[in-house]
């Protein structure tokens, strides 16, 4: 009788192993990743501006010097499409003008020039995993200098990595517009001032720190 | 590029000296084994800047004065 129990729950074990072990390898290491100890970095505000700065020069040394000015003034970059009809999955251009708004650590958005139609989302990030500091964050002038590079070095490869959504889903359609009528008001400005004009500023929204 | 702390020198050398170059070499595969894009930001006749992305050693311009390491893009939220 007792050989016969422990044969069945032998023959039962052997059955349900594929269901058990998987599990208890699951909870095992579970176990093990809760009693290992993470390093712990606490958020450093001096670092991270110090960070920033660093990051806003070397933004400074790669653009050009309206590109520089438009990101410290306005808090993001141009850059203009040059792909023939347009980026993959917006429908084609026709060959119109397109251009994309890069903002620190949010979407990509690409848009007609002429129109300031928006095309679309792409979601993009860049993520370093050996996570120096407890982050995998690049400070925010990086993160628009690696979308920067990648665009204007492979625009169609980063379109391609990045997840592509509809206009609105991460940022406000009437921000960006307003974004867009901001760029536009701030190059009439500037180029009133460099033709010499009427000696206005072009307007700033945004604290420079470098 | 690294979060927390921004540019980190990686390595400088002059490509015309046999060892500075070797070792620059080694430094740039290393940086792309570790699963980082590189690129060197140029300017053209325009003052328009660019950037162009290199995946060896010999696709470096001549002339570049530098090469930026930053991780690689992946689709976001």
């Amino acid at each position: 009788m007792l050989l016969a129990l422990a044969a069945t729950a032998l023959v039962a074990v052997a059955l349900l192993s594929d269901l058990i072990i998987p599990r208890v390898e699951e909870l095992w290491g579970r176990w093990r990743a809760r009693r290992q100890r993470a390093p712990a970095w606490s958020y450093d505000p001096g670092r991270e501006r110090r960070a920033e700065q660093r990051a806003r020069a070397l933004l400074r040394s790669c653009v050009n010097e309206e590109e520089w000015s438009m990101y410290r003034d306005l808090g993001f970059l141009r850059v203009w499409g040059t792909l023939a009809d347009g980026p993959d999955d917006a429908g084609g251009t026709g060959g119109a003008p397109y251009a994309y708004i890069i903002y620190p650590h949010r979407p990509i958005i690409a848009y007609l020039a002429q129109t300031h139609r928006l095309l679309n989302e792409y979601c993009v990030t860049f993520p370093d995993e050996t996570r120096p500091y407890g982050s995998s964050r690049l400070p925010d002038s990086d993160d628009v200098l690696a979308k920067w590079m990648a665009l204007t070095g492979d625009e169609r490869r980063l379109i391609t990595t990045a997840n592509m959504h509809l206009p609105g889903r991460q940022l406000d359609p009437a921000q960006v517009r307003r974004d867009l009528w901001r760029l536009s008001q701030w190059e009439r400005a500037r180029m009133r001032q460099l033709a010499g004009g009427d000696g206005t500023t072009p307007p700033t929204d945004r604290q420079s720190a470098a | 590029m690294k979060p927390g702390h921004g540019e980190v020198l990686i390595a400088e050398g002059d490509v015309e000296r046999a060892d500075d170059e070797q070792r620059l070499i080694e430094e740039f595969r290393r940086q792309l084994d570790a699963g980082l894009w590189a690129a060197v930001p140029v300017a053209d006749t325009d003052g328009r800047r660019e950037s162009i992305m290199v995946r060896s050693f010999e696709e470096i311009p001549w002339d570049a004065d530098r090469v930026i390491f930053f991780p690689r893009a992946a689709g976001g939220r």
